[in-house]
């Protein structure tokens, strides 16, 4: 496929696909505490007080099996870092102390999002361990809870199912995974945090982004989540016909949803045709005749970037691996710069633990290495290369270059699956890396030591009453006042809609100007770096009255709210016009500020300081600035 | 329908099960007021209230329904789930030690019984290779399910039949024992066999777990093979209990059974030696000696095994304000051995004085040990002190509290001349009384004093 000619926000051409996408939202809610322990929500800049050291186990589920990602992350191995914290972590993120009591604030949280998406309320709360081997979370699973179930919210004319609403703690911030030690910061971990389940319904990429959006915005606007880098994030299932449900996990940019989830849907379809050719080519994939030598010796000393690692501290080895026939798979693209040779890379990387970029060398790549054609030449003398084979260097330690020689033909035979079931990162190009095999419902099983919550009809009602007006509905009564599409995605996210609402209510016909005011004028002047934005501060809605009321122009509007950012409170009362009080504060200040300099070169300075902070709001006072200003100067000689 | 069929339902709940056809394990649909919901049964906690289903939804989560909701149950399949660990065989090589894992109960391996929502224990040597493959690397391993009992239902009848079991397996030859116990009372378990299991000539090692297997991030598999490489490869044929050294998965303590104490609810490294230095520290490669005056292994099948026990004990902790019927009371029910945790070098109040003068006129064995644990007894220090011992109570040395009282048990079921008593109880057995006590048998760090911030800064502990 050709991914330069190819155009991801052609619905026609996902739809054509079969292009099916649901997402899972990561919202966190705004509790002041942890939501199985009491310790205070927030990430920390310090440097950690401690580390401790653990592994993970699979272990066996309530179904009596182990879990297929459980035991492949057991496989790799890794030896995980916690870093704690004072002031942000207890014993309980150790893993050290059973949970306390669920968090009620939370719940009560929970319960308003939930219903705000139409869910129905669970009659009790069950907490249960989802397993995340990977170390994210030092107890090896998550506790979650499901509030509400089988909801739905509004997108164009139809309904997008919300199938779950649940609770829970959010996961460590990854520091660091080099080789077999991975590192996490416990700050994060333990955050209460709502996810958000849609049915598949997204149709094509740019409904992914629309509804993802949508939901989010909802949220935020309810006042009952955090807000901020890195407080929400999304988990984005893709599959077309054909295909298999692949989910990119953590996606903190709503932005990049389109471009990702096209992708992914490209690279399934680039997958499905590569199972056509592979189950006729290779009928029976154990049949494949692979080749391996220990070419150690080869590079052992050289001057490239193989003979570089190997004077590593540790001992390291090299092996070359034939993959017969395979040459025009590895180079067949699935992403943009991205070919199966990538995807096996991905897969090395992450369940042989060898990440050195770049971790495997394929001769159908060589021109990007410094490898000299005559080590390509003994290795395909030793492996008996012929035309259409490709081969494949792998260097690391014996025993993980095992697993990598194993997993690459592994991967290779799963080809004829077509597409695998599997979680991917975000590449943060629109492109994903492979993360590990997508367990199913297994990993999941009762938490014995938190007892079921019961939720009675009265705290549904009660929380009911505090869920406010849904921002769709919001919308649509902006589009009524006159709004546009533009402005309705701005006041959508802006702090001061509450602003705009009371503005609108109170001043009849002006809603587009009073919304211009909420969203460009603030946002611009955000980014100045002048205005605190603040939208609890009633001067910056007196600010805007009086502005509307008198229709005052937009750079007198500007100069009140620097004013009242730089802490002079007195504007709003005269109605943009000057008045003693204004002109005593702002005197004085300049009075404090020059005292001790009394040359005429000092006197003019105060003069034009003074004129300068006045005018710029009273900009129709110049005369009567003028003559203050003076008698004040003739009086201080 | 069977009782399993309803397991841990009760009140409404159980009556809508009943009347609509709905069972455990069963998938069905559940039609009620709220809408449809499809899932499995699962069986309730007996703790939890009769006024809700539990569902197990296809998306692996579970719900609580309110039964009075429900309209109609339909079944659409039927599944038990069966908690099974997979079962292999365990290999044997010639070149392994031996080691017998002789199960009590408790955490050590486990999985989850529905019933009450808490984890049963899970054993037999296929099962735990299933589980921790790792120990067939160590040994030979055979396992033996003495009881089936959680920690704190340890109590003389098990103590005996546990060391008449030691006595057999060494008596087979194994090259040690690893014994599974829930943590709790793990230290009495320990204390009392050091007693009724003498000059053991193989290392008898006691392990369980602070976090349960069946989380991943369970202490247990590590925990077990410390043991059993302590059990098969060392050279320390003592009591011992091996349990995490600091909280990171990084080495086990090897800690003398008289010596040890449970002294965290809930830490992993809970284990600690209370005024002294553990013996060893071990990994599942390699155990590293701390101290050197342990009992050696021996080649010999010798050992005295004396399972006896005097179930008429207590043990009194003293707290301000205490009044005399405490002690009274015990006199009055026939106790014949007390045994005091007095505050600071052994104390109690005036107004005890007379019972406890009646109680020694009985003939009832009085020990003083002190509740702050680290340090002796003192009873001349204060005046205090030497009236108590006027009246018969004899202080433990630096025996812990829980040592004295199972030591006392031990003894008074041999004999109940006083003197006698006295002698054995004050005559060391196993480093239960020690002669001195290291400059370093007493360290409980603070958290936030800048030294030890460093220390924590770079240690895992």
């Amino acid at each position: 496929m050709d991914f330069g000619k190819v155009d991801i926000n052609d619905p026609a051409l996902f739809e054509s696909l079969g292009f099916k996408c649901g997402l899972e939202i990561h919202q966190q809610v705004a509790t002041e505490k942890k939501l199985f322990c009491h310790c205070p929500v927030g990430l920390t800049k310090r440097r950690h007080d401690a580390e401790i050291l653990r592994h993970m186990r699979p272990t066996l589920s309530e179904l009596g099996e182990y879990d297929g990602t459980a035991l492949m992350e057991f496989k790799t191995k890794k030896e995980v870092i916690y870093r704690l914290y004072r002031d942000r972590t207890c014993t309980y993120e150790m893993d050290d102390t059973p949970p306390f009591l669920v968090n009620q604030q939370a719940v009560d949280y929970a319960i308003q999002i939930a219903l705000l998406f139409n869910c129905k309320i669970v009659d009790e709360i069950h907490v249960i361990r989802k397993q995340y081997l990977d170390g994210s979370i030092p107890t090896g699973f998550q506790r979650t809870m499901i509030i509400g179930v089988d909801g739905w919210v509004p997108y164009k004319a139809r309904k997008i199912t919300i199938t779950q609403v649940n609770l829970e703690e959010e996961a460590c911030r990854e520091i660091s995974d080099i080789g077999h030690v991975i590192t996490f910061a416990t700050d994060r971990l333990s955050t209460p945090l709502v996810e958000i389940i849609t049915g598949s319904d997204m149709r094509n990429p740019i409904e992914a982004e629309e509804v993802c959006r949508l939901l989010g915005n909802s949220m935020k606007i309810t006042g009952l989540v955090r807000r901020g880098i890195g407080t929400v994030r999304q988990d984005v299932n893709v599959s077309i016909t054909g295909g298999k449900r692949v989910e990119i996990k953590g996606v903190y940019k709503v932005g990049n949803i389109r471009a990702l989830t096209a992708y992914e849907a490209l690279r399934q379809k680039g997958l499905l045709e590569l199972q056509e050719k592979f189950n006729r080519q290779f009928p029976v994939p154990a049949s494949i005749s692979y080749k391996e030598d220990n070419l150690t010796a080869i590079f052992s000393g050289a001057g490239n970037t193989i003979g570089r690692r190997l004077e590593s501290d540790q001992p390291l080895k090299v092996v070359a691996l034939l993959l017969p026939g395979l040459a025009e798979y590895i180079t067949t693209p699935l992403q943009p710069n991205w070919n199966f040779g990538s995807e096996l890379m991905g897969r090395i990387r992450v369940i042989a633990c060898i990440d050195s970029k770049p971790n495997l060398f394929f001769y159908s790549r060589r021109r990007q290495y410094d490898i000299p054609d005559r080590k390509w030449q003994e290795c395909q003398t030793s492996l008996g290369w012929r035309e259409k084979d490709d081969i494949v260097l792998i260097c690391g330690p014996s025993a993980d270059v095992a697993t990598a020689i194993n997993e690459i033909k592994i991967r290779i035979a799963e080809l004829a699956q077509g597409v695998i079931h599997e979680t991917r990162q975000d590449m943060k190009d629109g492109t994903t890396d492979f993360e590990r095999i997508l367990p199913g419902p297994d990993r999941m099983y009762p938490d014995t030591d938190h007892p079921p919550v019961r939720i009675t009809e009265e705290r549904v009602t009660a929380n009911r009453g505090k869920v406010g007006e849904p921002l769709w509905e919001k919308q649509a009564r902006w589009a009524k006042m006159g709004l546009h599409q533009e402005q309705i995605n701005a006041l959508s996210l802006s702090p001061f809609v509450g602003a705009f609402e009371q503005l609108a209510a109170e001043i009849p016909g002006k809603a587009r100007r009073a919304a211009h005011l909420c969203t460009a004028l603030m946002v611009a002047l955000h980014r100045q770096g002048f205005v605190s934005r603040r939208p609890g501060n009633s001067e910056i809605l007196n600010i805007f009255r009086t502005t509307l009321e008198n229709d005052l122009p937009y750079r007198q509007v500007k100069n009140l709210l620097l004013a009242e950012d730089s802490g002079e409170k007195q504007v709003s009362a005269d109605n943009g016009k000057l008045t003693s009080d204004a002109f005593e504060k702002v005197w004085r200040y300049a009075e404090k500020a020059f005292s001790g300099r009394t040359t005429e070169n000092h006197r003019n300075k105060l003069r034009r300081f003074v004129v300068g902070q006045l005018l710029g709001r009273f900009p129709a006072d110049l005369r009567e600035i003028l003559s203050r200003v003076d008698s004040q100067l003739s009086k201080a000689k | 329908m069977n009782s399993d069929a309803l397991k841990g339902y009760k009140g409404r709940a159980k009556e809508v099960l009943q009347s609509l056809g709905g069972r455990v394990w069963a998938n069905v649909v559940l039609k009620t007021d709220a809408g449809e919901f499809e899932g499995v049964i699962l069986p309730r906690s007996e703790t939890a209230d009769g006024d809700h289903i539990v569902l197990k939804l296809k998306s692996g989560y579970n719900i609580g329904i309110r039964a009075d909701r429900i309209q109609e149950i339909k079944e659409t399949g039927y599944k038990e789930a069966v908690y099974k660990i997979p079962e292999k065989e365990f290999p044997v090589s010639p070149n392994k030690p031996s080691v017998t894992l002789l199960g009590t109960g408790g955490t050590i391996a486990s999985r989850l019984d529905y019933r009450t929502g808490a984890v049963i224990p899970a054993f037999t040597p296929g099962e735990l290779y299933g589980a921790v493959p790792e120990l067939a690397d160590i040994c030979n391993l055979e396992t033996l399910k003495l009881f089936g009992v959680f920690s704190e239902n340890m109590g003389p009848e098990q103590y005996k039949a546990l060391a008449v079991e030691i006595g057999r397996q060494i008596e087979k030859g194994v090259h040690g024992i690893v014994i599974g116990h829930g943590t709790d009372t793990m230290h009495h378990t320990s204390a009392i066999l050091s007693f009724m299991v003498q000059n053991s000539p193989v290392p008898i090692v006691m392990v369980g777990s602070q976090r349960s297997s069946d989380r991943p991030s369970s202490d247990a598999a590590f925990n077990l093979r410390c043991a059993t490489f302590t059990a098969g490869h060392s050279d320390i044929a003592e009591i011992m209990v091996c349990m995490f050294g600091p909280t990171s998965d990084e080495y086990n303590l090897l800690h003398r059974g008289t010596r040890v104490r449970k002294m965290h609810s809930s830490y992993r490294s809970t284990f600690r030696t209370i005024g002294d230095i553990p013996i060893a520290a071990v990994t599942p490669e390699l155990v590293t000696p701390i101290k050197t005056d342990y009992k050696r292994r021996r080649q010999d099948r010798q050992v005295d095994i004396k399972p006896v026990f005097e179930e008429m004990v207590s043990i009194v902790y003293y707290y301000p304000n205490m009044r005399p019927d405490i002690i009274e009371s015990l006199i009055d029910n026939g106790y014949k051995g007390i045994v005091i945790a007095g505050t600071g070098l052994g104390h109690v109040n005036k107004p005890l004085y007379p019972a406890l003068k009646r109680a020694h006129e009985k003939g009832i064995a009085i020990y003083m040990t002190v509740q702050t644990l680290w340090g002796y007894v003192q009873m001349y220090v204060y005046d205090t002190g030497r009236d108590m011992m006027e009246l018969g109570v004899i202080p433990a040395e630096n025996m812990l509290p829980e040592v004295a009282y199972v030591k006392l048990g031990w003894v008074l079921a041999q004999t109940t001349d006083p003197k006698k008593v006295r002698e054995m109880m004050l005559s060391p057995i196993a480093g239960e009384i020690t002669e001195r006590e290291p400059f370093d048998g007493y360290l409980i760090l603070q958290g936030g004093l800048p030294e030890v911030e460093r220390f924590l800064g770079q240690y895992h502990r």
